[in-house]
């Protein structure tokens, strides 16, 4: 039985609160004084969860988050997979963002389809020197010789291009109208930009809008026939196939998707997406920045919707349908009878295997709130959450519709801090990313990468749910986590006492 | 509906079911703008080409699927292998955030390393104050017995001075003024991971032999007996370097493993999560001064470190990744001849049994072409052991290698029949490889994970020797030096030439009459 569900609120309380204290004493007064701010107890009633937010990380802890880059390449602008996006800069940066987030497509790699590639400016010490306008120029050139059938590109700036003063803006311009108009999109995205990957989200959309949208002409006609039933999906990576078991239901209810952003997306669905009627945002963190300026616009709104588990996805569904006539909202309800029995079996299967059982999270973007309705589903209480990047809007969302009175709250937690929580806390379930993983798992503590799905999804919709439910079994009662302890370092048998 | 609560069906068979079939097909035809299949077709089968392999290889500004990493990841690499300490990346955060998840998808271990945090104030005004803070809050929050400090590009960009910024950071307090902090300037716009190997590496010992950064006066050279073994940047440090221990306790050979990082790469799962395991003691880094040499096992990685360790009075030695049977011969003979104690018996039968298996198997390897690609030193120790095997190294590809490598490579395939076909390719990325592969088909491809793509659009079959190996588990474990090495990475070539061998001939009734039990 889990700690959580034997002691009351007022003890758990205390506990987390005598947690935080300890956890500050290790760092020097500044820095305590600077951490108190990002950790505290959830109050219920509260706005939001008392933590400050979207705040520089301190030097020399052990910081989860990415950076700027990370953001625009590795999350917004990497999986649009008929561009190529240059990692402009040093070789490291696309190198190590290279096909790790399992952004799924459809498409003839290498030729029409380019997610899975790297390709790089390789900035050398005469680039820094000289300055890489001309190179960059010269790439783009050898880009539409090799790769004819690319859509577009976009530059994603490193962290000299910024400091030598590099105008990769004007290259683009010139390039564009020297490829008669090609979409070439310049993306100040230099990894030392604010605090984390969330200004690489900004910048990121920000580009959508200055070099996409603002080239088509507001009266242009679309290239399709359009309905009152089109819609966007706006934030889903399609992480192991997310968007897709999303669009399937979406489309089942008498929706018509005209544009995926921005996992198996494609520049003519961000082309499109000002002619939806309505844009439903899943990855609020990322995306909120192009939905609003859509709104504005163009006059589309927006709802956000959360895909994980049936609770959530029922809610989302009938939320989303309220935008539509009676047609839709009638689909709504049919898309949710219809998985209603795969719901039930998959619960009847796995709840009673995870009942009870205790989770804590660390995440970016969404996560740390979107997962914890799914958990419940399968009986299973989220105690500890919190966010990589997120802003203070994100810390109201979660107070407001997902956490529980006493749930510990930590803000871009250090990698000290996160240990000595889960030590002390003993959670069920760790899920968190690649570098907390084995961390947790040495200390014998049941782990998911909750960014990557462990290499396994998708985890949103009807389908991702059984696979989600599956995988926290699996996770969990491995027979493996009860072998952690050697059995001669239990307690001594009676009969070697005896012998003493 | 396609899923099923009995039998959960995973990302690889749910997206084949017939109705997100329709739904992706949709999706295609109306709204992603897609080029007719036909042109599609004929841009594929042109990138296939000679003519396109002549564009490909004209390419001067642009790098496509290179096979190479940066240097800050070697100097975390380096810094993780001394006792209790922390490596220090001074920079933006994501880069280390980079490092951590590279090195922790290729050994499945949990990987430690800080930055400084650095924004963009500290893009105006240096990175002067993270560095201060950021040393003390290591210090406190990870108790480290030594802090490792290495370079992102953007502070190398901006111009931090690493000796001045430690100092300083000494003198208000952040670390007591004796405690250890050596550091390299490490720029990811110079060199690759190699690079970053060699330079964090050479930081370290001068830090310890010359004075710690003008702290300490400098240790004077009392020669001893021990060798001092350098591994180099190796995916393979685990296994490699726990076999190079065993074969130094073998011969009787008093050893210091310089930057040991085999046992924080490989810590039990037992309940505790060990930030710090192993490693090469702090004194025995001093100490390492006093050896009689220093055998590094990869050139590449240590061009700066060697000569520094020899102009402090002892011989050097560089090998390239020794693989196999005459590779490893000449590293024992070294050892044997430095140490003055001869090579054990049990070796002597294990280089036997090497031979015996190479005998049992060469000829499912003789005349086989293959294209290897990674770090010049693996290239070169890779392509060494097939022509042992009598096979053909036809295009050995090394995004970091230079000029220098490619000469030494012509030199290998110059002193064996085997090798008269057979080219380096030096500076050039794995998109390059792809025009060879179409052009000049061989039999098997030998890399890293990243090939998988080159096997799947050539249909070459890929065998995974290199770093990072992601999707492939547990390799790090298994040596590839000395006799026993060199019987794994003949074993992972003949499982894969084995596993062709039936995949071509397993279709009943056509080709199944030699789909042997017996090879």
């Amino acid at each position: 039985m889990s700690l959580a569900t034997t002691q009351s609120v007022a003890e758990i309380k205390a506990r987390n609160k005598q947690l935080i204290d300890e956890v500050l004493k290790v760092y020097p007064e500044k820095t305590a004084k600077r951490r108190a701010k990002h950790l505290n107890v959830h109050e219920a009633g509260k706005s939001d969860c008392g933590v400050k937010s979207n705040l520089k990380s301190i030097p020399g802890v052990m910081t989860i988050r990415g950076c700027a880059y990370a953001g625009s390449k590795g999350v917004v602008w990497g999986p649009i997979k008929d561009m190529i996006h240059i990692s402009h800069g040093p070789v490291g940066c696309g190198q190590y963002s290279w096909a790790a987030r399992r952004n799924y497509y459809i498409g003839t790699t290498g030729i029409d389809t380019f997610v899975t590639m790297q390709f790089t400016s390789d900035f050398q010490e005469k680039d820094i020197v000289f300055g890489g306008d001309k190179k960059l120029a010269k790439i783009i050139d050898e880009i539409q010789e090799l790769f004819p059938l690319n859509h577009g590109i976009t530059i994603q700036s490193e962290c000299p291009i910024g400091l030598i003063g590099d105008d990769i803006e004007a290259v683009s311009k010139v390039k564009s109208k020297e490829y008669e108009g090609k979409t070439i999109v310049p993306v100040r995205c230099e990894g030392f930009r604010g605090v984390s990957q969330s200004l690489g989200h900004h910048i990121a959309n920000d580009a959508v809008r200055d070099w996409i949208f603002d080239k088509i002409s507001p009266e242009a006609k679309p290239t399709f026939e359009p309905t009152p039933y089109d819609v966007a999906i706006i934030g889903d990576y399609n992480i192991g196939g997310d968007a897709w078991s999303s669009r399937i239901l979406l489309e089942e209810m008498g929706l018509r998707v005209i544009a995926q952003w921005s996992g198996d997306g494609s520049l003519a669905e961000l082309e499109a997406t000002p002619k939806a009627k309505l844009n439903v945002l899943h990855c609020y963190r990322s995306m909120n920045y192009i939905s609003r300026h859509m709104e504005e616009k163009f006059g589309i709104p927006w709802c956000e919707y959360n895909f994980f588990g049936p609770s959530k996805i029922a809610e989302s569904l009938r939320k989303i349908a309220s935008f539509f006539d009676d047609k839709i909202k009638e689909g709504a309800e049919r898309v949710i009878a219809k998985y209603q029995p795969l719901m039930d079996a998959v619960i009847a299967k796995y709840r009673p295997r995870l009942e009870g059982k205790t989770v804590m999270l660390f995440v970016g973007g969404l996560r740390p709130r979107h997962v914890i309705g799914a958990y419940e589903d399968l009986g299973m209480e989220v105690v500890g959450t919190g966010y990589e990047f997120g802003h203070n809007d994100d810390y109201q969302r979660t107070a407001q519709h997902y956490v529980k009175d006493g749930t510990l709250i930590y803000d871009d937690v250090t990698g000290y801090e996160f240990e000595r929580f889960v030590e002390k806390i003993q959670p069920d379930l760790v899920g968190s990313g690649i570098k907390e993983k084995y961390v947790f798992q040495k200390m014998g503590v049941p782990f998911r990468q909750m960014h990557s799905w462990d290499y396994s999804g998708p985890y949103h919709g009807y389908d991702g749910f059984a696979i989600f439910a599956r995988d926290m079994d699996m996770a969990i009662n491995s027979p493996i986590w009860k072998k952690t302890k050697a059995p001669w370092k239990d307690a001594p048998r009676p009969s070697l006492m005896a012998a003493e | 509906m396609t899923q099923n609560a009995e039998h959960v069906l995973d990302h690889f068979e749910l997206f084949r079911g017939p109705e997100y079939q329709q739904m992706l097909a949709n999706k295609k035809a109306l709204f992603e703008n897609p080029h007719d299949p036909a042109e599609v077709e004929r841009i594929r089968e042109w990138a296939k080409t000679p003519e396109y392999r002549e564009k490909n290889f004209a390419r001067e500004a642009l790098t496509v699927n290179p096979a190479k990493a940066c240097q800050p990841l070697g100097a975390v690499f380096v810094a993780v292998g001394f006792e209790g300490t922390l490596p220090f990346v001074h920079g933006s955060q994501g880069c280390v955030a980079y490092y951590r998840s590279h090195l922790s998808r290729h050994f499945k271990e949990p990987s430690s390393c800080v930055s400084s945090s650095m924004t963009e104030d500290a893009a105006v005004f240096g990175g002067l104050n993270n560095m201060i803070d950021g040393l003390a809050n290591t210090y406190n929050m990870y108790k480290p017995k030594m802090i490792a400090v290495s370079t992102t590009c953007m502070a190398e960009v901006i111009g931090d001075d690493l000796n001045a910024f430690i100092k300083t950071s000494k003198e208000k307090g952040s670390v007591p003024a004796e405690y250890d902090v050596p550091f390299a300037h490490t720029p990811a716009f110079v060199g690759s991971h190699v690079t970053g190997y060699d330079n964090a590496l050479k930081g370290i010992i001068e830090h310890f032999w010359d004075g710690k950064a003008g702290t300490a006066p400098k240790l004077e050279r009392k020669p001893n007996e021990k060798i001092n073994f350098i591994g180099g940047f190796d995916g393979y440090t685990v296994g490699n370097i726990r076999e190079m221990k065993r074969i130094f306790e073998l011969m009787g050979i008093e050893y210091t493993i310089l930057a040991d990082n085999s046992d924080v790469f490989d810590t039990p799962t037992d309940g505790e999560f060990r930030m710090y395991d192993g490693g090469t003691t702090l004194e025995d880094a001093a100490n390492a001064i006093h050896a009689k040499a220093t055998i590094s096992m990869q050139q590449y990685c240590t061009e700066k470190t060697l000569p520094f360790i020899g102009g402090h009075g002892q011989e050097v030695v560089a090998f390239n990744h020794p693989i196999g049977v005459g590779a490893t011969d000449e590293l024992l003979m070294t050892l044997s001849r430095i140490a003055g104690k001869p090579i054990a018996k049990a070796l002597e039968q294990e280089r036997g049994r090497l031979l015996d298996a190479m005998a049992d198997s060469s000829a499912h390897i003789h005349g086989k072409k293959f294209a290897i690609y990674g770090d010049p030193d693996l290239c070169y120790g890779l392509a060494a052991f097939l022509l042992e095997l009598g096979a053909e190294p036809t295009h050995v590809l090394s995004t970091n290698g230079n000029k220098g490598w490619a000469e030494k490579m012509q030199q290998l395939f110059d002193s064996s029949p085997f090798g008269q076909n057979c080219h380096a390719y030096p500076g050039k990325d794995l998109w390059h490889m792809r025009s060879l592969l179409f052009t000049e088909p061989v039999d098997f491809l030998i890399g890293n994970t990243y090939g998988k793509y080159l096997e799947r659009d050539t249909g070459t079959p890929l065998i995974r020797i290199g770093f990072p190996v992601f999707d492939r588990h547990h390799h790090h474990r298994y040596p590839v030096w000395g006799y026993q090495g060199g019987m794994n990475v003949l074993v992972k070539i003949l499982d894969k030439i084995f596993d062709e061998i039936d995949k071509n001939t397993n279709v009943p009734a056509k080709t199944d009459y030699s789909f042997d039990i017996i090879r």
